[in-house]
Parts: structure tokens; C-alpha cells; sequence
């Protein structure tokens, strides 16, 4: 059996855990820059708050009804998600964490009831972190989740939901949209419903094999996994993105240079940190810029570069996207976005020499070890390369950011005594 | 020789440094840096060192410290500026020091499970009696606090 455990709004879950006067109340998560509503609470939802309303849109809204406003906090948020794990961990030897706020459970050969289990997963996970989850359990992943979508929808389920019989899914399966199925998106669902497939149920009972020649591999895939055969493996080990691509919206529109070449130094810097995180070397780079959609004289524009060797060497690649945005800057306009992606990426132990250069050398692989090191101890951005700049009038809007209570000792909660 | 015991060094605090919590490490054994050429007696016996995580903090998931502020359990040893190490995955004991949320405040005081209060040890603070209907959570056990007698860096 696979087990799925699903944080209840995880974000706003999070918020809640060290401000324990906010649960059962409606809180709500603004995006980075305080753009779009990302999480909301229960009590949130039951106010009419839609998931990715504009923040200034609704504004008046949640002053209205006293909503607590968050922006995101993702040091916080990444600290509780990984005490979620680690908890886990010590109900499955396999946990895959599949998303911040959602991770599987291999749980072959656990004796216990399942329905039990789950529960006491539920508690254990709300005891020891304050994080409210869901668990679904079934034969296969997208049982999985459709067990979980059934443990939050049906209130009877107290939030756990096993489906072990056929007749379980079924019934199930009968009551849910297509588009809810794992993997099915919407213009999926769009051709299903020429076929006239409407429910999971509907696609169930298709053939797979034609299924597969009209579509693809991953239908064929659903249609068994739906029918109990798990298809989709266990992956303990997240593979390694094939595109690293890190980029912002401006707190307040760049009109000049030199704030865009920090920028778009900060995020390079950003980007390669994760390349060798996930030890691959970076060979071809995505840079690109633009003015808001929304404004008359719309500009936008991007450019590839090939670095001049294989390398995850920080300087290289800032070198690169400033030649990059330099290139595609223009006078007089009002830029709201600069991104970078790392678009060719190689594993560093399959790297080939070229006949013609060196490549990156030891000393700089050294450096940026050094480089690492010193961040992870002192704090991200600790030592960082001075094209960054120092204080930066661009930077992010997070007018309503909570401390990171568990991850620096200057923020730690103070209880009174 | 020696550059050898240098790398078992640093291999030895990259492993402290990888930990997910800052760990303060004191030296079990420090006698192996010393050696100049010859090949250190003590070398086959070296453990890892002390880690004060792993006696503070039993259960790293659950665990998470806070300030405390004010001296109203101060006779129980608790003063201002101590650092509290709260865990919630212990089952509350009487008489355990606990963080409890009442009606809104967080606030440190001694459980009586007996006679259903939380204690202010300060005599010159009211202990309160816990009714029914009202908003009271244990948010987690405080197995040990931490005094920086410098104050802290």
C-alpha cells in the first residue's frame, strides 16, 4: 500500500503553528512581493477568498473581515516541512517528498489496520509539529491522492481515507471529476470529454492500450494505476532538474542599469548555488527581461548564451548574464521582471574534456566549495559576490513577513513567564 | 603525517557543520593535532565528539527553543533571557514545566495536573485555575533551559 500525507494549507498552517491565537482563524499567505493570495485557511476559504486573487483586489475584503495577512516566509515554511518528514520517516523506511507540502509513504508490510495507522500518523504529525495533514492510502499513487482529495472533502473521513476493495474506488471514482485525477490537466481534459470520459470512473474503464495510442504513455499509465496496479515508481531520491531557473517580479519598476545588472547578478548567483547543489556543471544560459503587460510600450525580450566551457562557477555565469542583460536593456522603459535560467545542464562526473580548453580549474572549484561552505554556516548571502550590490531598493515587497522561528536565534519566539 | 591528522580534523568538523542544528562541540580528545611526525598513540581510540543536541534535544523534529522573558518562575530556576528548549513530542507530567497558550498569550508556568492549575512559582504572580470552556493548550514540554552567565554573544 502507498500512503500520501498531505498538509491542510500548508503555508497558513505554518503561520499558525507559533501563533497558536490564529488557528480557526482566517489567515491568508500572500505570493513573493506581495502579490497573489497563495494560502488561505479554512475559515479564510469560507469567506470567499479564491486561490491567486490579487492582493490589491481584495484588499478591503480582508481588512473587512480581520484576516491575518501573511507574506511568504519559505525559511520557516522549508524548516517545518522537513520536521514533517523527518516524523514520517519513522512510520515508513521510504518517504518521497513529491512537494513542500506533500510526501508519499511506502507502506508495505505494516501490520496495523490501515485506517489506524493513518490516524495515528494524523495525530503524531499534529502533536509533535502543529501541522494539520490528510492521509490518503491505496494500492497505487493516484489512488493515493484521490484518497486524499476524499480524506479533505468528506468530513466523516476525520481526515483519513483507505481504499483497499475495488468497490471502495469505485464508488469514489463514480463522484469525481476527471480533471481531479492526478495528471489530467486541462486540456487533457478537454480531449477526454470528446471521448466522452467525464469521471475518474469514466477513464477508468477505458481501454488503456487504445488509450495509449491516441495519447501517450502516462494515460496508459493512469488508466492502471486507477485500476489498483501501481505503474508510477517510488522516488526517494528527487531527480535532477534538467532547467534551474530563478527570477522576480520588482518590488517598484527599474528604469536604469545598474539596479538590473544586481538583480539579475543576485539571481545568478542563486541559480548556480543550486546547480551544485545538484553537482552539474552549466554549459548554456536563458537571460531574459520585461517591462508590465499592463503598461502602453510593452517590451520583451530574452537571449541564450553558451558559456565558454562547462562550469558551476559563480563569476562565470554572473559574467555572462550581465553581458546578457546589458544586451537587451533599452532606454527609457520601465522593466518589472529579470530572470535567469541555467537551460543546458550536465551531470559534473559525465562531463567531457575539450580538446581546446582546460575547462573549469581546480582552484575555482575550490573557491566555490569555500563559498558554500561559509553560506551554509553563516546564513544564505553571508559571502556573496559584490556584482550583487549591497542594499538593494529592488529587493522583494513582504510587508507582512512573520519571523523565521526556528531557524534564526534572533527570531526565536519570547514567552512571557 | 601531519597533514593527515589535519584532514581528519576537518572531516571531522565538516560532519558537525553538515548537522541540520548549530551543534556547540567541546573536545573529547585533543591530543592528535600535537603530533609532529609521529604518529599519535590515540589515534585508533578517537570518538566523535559531545554534541549538546543530542543531549538537549530528543526528538530534533519536534524540538524548538524559545526566549524567555520576565521572572515569575524564577524560585523554579527560570530567569529572564534563558533559553527555553520546548518539545512537544513528550506526554505532559504533573509537575512538568510546560509552555501553555491561555486565551490568546503564551506563557510559561508549572503544570498541576491534580488540581488542574498552571503554577506561577513567583509567589508575587497569581497561578491560575484552568475552567472549563476556556481556551487552554499545553504547546510542549520545556525538558531543559539554558543560562548564558555572560549574557549571551
Amino acid at each position: 500500500m502507498i500512503g500520501i500525507v498531505d498538509c491542510n494549507s500548508c503555508y497558513a498552517s505554518c503561520e499558525q503553528i507559533f501563533r497558536p491565537e490564529l488557528r480557526n482563524k482566517p489567515v491568508v499567505v500572500l505570493s513573493n512581493n506581495d502579490g497573489f493570495v497563495i494560502a488561505r485557511s479554512k475559515e479564510a476559504k469560507a469567506l470567499g477568498i479564491g486561490e491567486l486573487q490579487a492582493f490589491f483586489k481584495i484588499e478591503g475584503l480582508l481588512r473587512k473581515h480581520k484576516v491575518t495577512i501573511f507574506s511568504s516566509n519559505y525559511p520557516l515554511y522549508g524548516d517545518i516541512s522537513n520536521r514533517v518528514m523527518t516524523t514520517l520517516n519513522t512510520f515508513s523506511p521510504s518517504v518521497e517528498v513529491y512537494s513542500i507540502d506533500e510526501m508519499f509513504l511506502d507502506l508495505t508490510g505494516i501490520q496495523e489496520p490501515m485506517n489506524s495507522y493513518g490516524q495515528r500518523i494524523k495525530k503524531t504529525v499534529w502533536q509533535h509539529i502543529r501541522m494539520p495533514v490528510c492521509v490518503g492510502v491505496a494500492p497505487s499513487k493516484t489512488l493515493a491522492k484521490l484518497a486524499n482529495k476524499a480524506a479533505k472533502t468528506y468530513d466523516h473521513c476525520e481526515g483519513v481515507c483507505v481504499l483497499e476493495e475495488p468497490y471502495q474506488w469505485q464508488w469514489l471514482q463514480k463522484r469525481m471529476p476527471v480533471n481531479k485525477v492526478w495528471g489530467i490537466g486541462s486540456k487533457l481534459t478537454k480531449r477526454l470529454a470528446g471521448l466522452n470520459i467525464h469521471t475518474a470512473y469514466d477513464l477508468s474503464r477505458a481501454s488503456p492500450k487504445a488509450m495509449r495510442r491516441h495519447m501517450s504513455i502516462n494515460i496508459e499509465r493512469t488508466i492502471e494505476e486507477l485500476n489498483g496496479h501501481p505503474c508510477i515508481p517510488f522516488e526517494e531520491q528527487p531527480p535532477a532538474k534538467k532547467q534551474i531557473y530563478c527570477s522576480r517580479s520588482f518590488g517598484e519598476r527599474i528604469s536604469t542599469l545598474a539596479p538590473l545588472l544586481q538583480a539579475i547578478s543576485t539571481y545568478a548567483s542563486r541559480a548556480t548555488e543550486k546547480l551544485r547543489k545538484q553537482k552539474c556543471l552549466v554549459i548554456s544560459i536563458h537571460v531574459f527581461l520585461h517591462t508590465s503587460p499592463h503598461e502602453s510600450n510593452y517590451y520583451s525580450n530574452a537571449i541564450a548564451v553558451k558559456l565558454p566551457y562547462p562550469t558551476d562557477d559563480t563569476t562565470v555565469v554572473i559574467d555572462a548574464a550581465r553581458q546578457a542583460i546589458t544586451y537587451l536593456y533599452r532606454d527609457g522603459l520601465r522593466f518589472q521582471k529579470v530572470g535567469i535560467g541555467l537551460i543546458e545542464i550536465k551531470p559534473k562526473k559525465q562531463l567531457q574534456f575539450d580538446l581546446f580548453h582546460a575547462g573549469q580549474s581546480k582552484k575555482r572549484d575550490q573557491l566555490m566549495t569555500v563559498l558554500d561552505s561559509i553560506n551554509s554556516r553563516y546564513g544564505k548571502g553571508a559571502l556573496h559576490i559584490a556584482a550583487s550590490g549591497g542594499t538593494k531598493k529592488w529587493a522583494m515587497r513582504q510587508q507582512y513577513l512573520s519571523p523565521a522561528y526556528t531557524t534564526r536565534w534572533t527570531d526565536l519566539p519570547v514567552i512571557h513567564s | 603525517m601531519h597533514i593527515q591528522y589535519k584532514n581528519k580534523l576537518n572531516t571531522l568538523f565538516m560532519k558537525y557543520r553538515s548537522m541540520k542544528y548549530p551543534s556547540m562541540t567541546y573536545p573529547l580528545y585533543n591530543q592528535f593535532i600535537s603530533a609532529a611526525g609521529f604518529e599519535s598513540p590515540a589515534d585508533d581510540y578517537l570518538e566523535a565528539r559531545l554534541s549538546l543536541d543530542e543531549l538537549l534535544i530528543t526528538h530534533p523534529a519536534a524540538t524548538h527553543m524559545v526566549w524567555a522573558s520576565g521572572n515569575c518562575q524564577q524560585p523554579r530556576g527560570i530567569f529572564h533571557k534563558d533559553l527555553l528548549i520546548v518539545n512537544r513530542a513528550l506526554e505532559p507530567r504533573h509537575g512538568d514545566m510546560v509552555v501553555a497558550h491561555i486565551d490568546g498569550q503564551l506563557t510559561c508556568k508549572r503544570l498541576d495536573i491534580k488540581n488542574r492549575r498552571l503554577i506561577s512559582s513567583n509567589p508575587s504572580y497569581p497561578s491560575i485555575d484552568i475552567r472549563d470552556g476556556q481556551d487552554v493548550s499545553i504547546e510542549g514540554v520545556i525538558p531543559f533551559s539554558v543560562r548564558g552567565h555572560r549574557g549571551w554573544p
